[in-house]
């Protein structure tokens, strides 16, 4: 991809864009539309097109498919840690209001937390799922 | 009609996705759409497209038989499908069984209860959180699917590029 200097310029301005995109849905969702689920697909669209671009080992070299596969656990790992911390803490499974001492405070907290759970594991499982495919030479 | 290039099928799909994705804002649900469009216009396509470039461009040509009891099937299916909306409430009806009950709960309430102003989010995160938790196991699972089924590229990728490297090894001297 040399060749398409236009098509690299420009990119090069988008990715970081996209990626801050990413951050924003993600960390506005309770302000805005959106959440984990859509952050972390934007974020993995930003690494499709920048292997597009650069090519596989480039992006693998910035996120290793080995830490997008650990990732992709951790991320629910987190989600269902909240739920067994509220339960720990004297509510039921998932009852944030718990986490913290004022209520509503809680439930913020409670939904962050989880949000970002979902956002790392789609966004490491979108990566896993890119690269397996994108990995994969043809048979001939 | 019908397209055999599986590339073209590939950027309807997609278009596809991008027009119901504007449906969904008109309808005035901005988080589907956000879906939609990153989801089914986004990651799909591509993840098509990387089949497409393994496998082939071309849909193979089948002889088609007409078959008449499937077409009888799906006619008596259809029918029974269009009957049974018949009973549904109208669009934006405000007197549905799920604006009268659900909804004023949650769009009066939950701002209270949960201290944040965008209700999707609650409903999702913290009403239905055993929901979302299960959600996020199923995309889990999806991506340990394929790495079962089509394994890691990396691995392999790495192990093609060093025999193919050995290779050239071999044949340099």
């Amino acid at each position: 991809m040399n060749r398409y200097i236009v098509l690299r310029v420009v990119s090069g301005l988008m990715i970081p864009m996209i990626l801050i995109f990413a951050f924003y849905v993600q960390f506005h969702g309770e302000y805005s539309p959106g959440g984990g689920f859509q952050a972390g697909i934007v974020f993995t669209a930003a690494f499709v097109v920048y292997t597009l671009l650069y090519g596989l080992d480039a992006a693998q070299k910035a996120i290793p498919p080995e830490a997008a596969h650990a990732l992709s656990a951790i991320g629910v790992l987190l989600f269902a840690a909240f739920g067994f911390a509220s339960m720990f803490l004297g509510g039921n499974f998932l009852e944030y209001k718990v986490l913290l001492p004022n209520d509503q405070a809680g439930e913020t907290f409670g939904i962050i937390g989880i949000e970002l759970g979902v956002g790392i594991t789609v966004a490491a499982v979108g990566l896993t799922l890119f690269y397996s495919f994108a990995g994969r030479r043809s048979e001939e | 009609m019908r397209i055999r290039n599986l590339l073209a099928v590939t950027m309807l799909t997609g278009i596809y996705s991008l027009v119901v994705a504007v449906l969904f804002v008109l309808m005035d649900a901005p988080d589907v759409a956000l879906t939609e469009a990153a989801v089914g216009a986004g990651l799909m396509v591509i993840l098509m497209l990387g089949t497409i470039a393994l496998t082939t461009q071309e849909e193979r040509r089948h002889r088609v038989r007409h078959n008449l009891l499937a077409l009888v099937v799906v006619a008596i299916t259809g029918a029974a499908l269009i009957y049974a909306t018949l009973d549904m409430p109208l669009f934006g009806d405000p007197e549905a069984p799920a604006h009268a009950h659900l909804s004023p709960r949650f769009t009066q309430e939950s701002p209270e209860e949960i201290g944040i102003p965008n209700m999707v989010t609650s409903v999702l995160a913290s009403y239905r959180g055993i929901d979302t938790l299960g959600e996020a196991v199923v995309v889990f699972a999806a991506a340990v699917g394929v790495l079962l089924v089509l394994g890691s590229g990396s691995v392999r990728g790495r192990r093609a590029k060093t025999a193919a490297r050995s290779r050239q090894e071999d044949e340099t001297p």
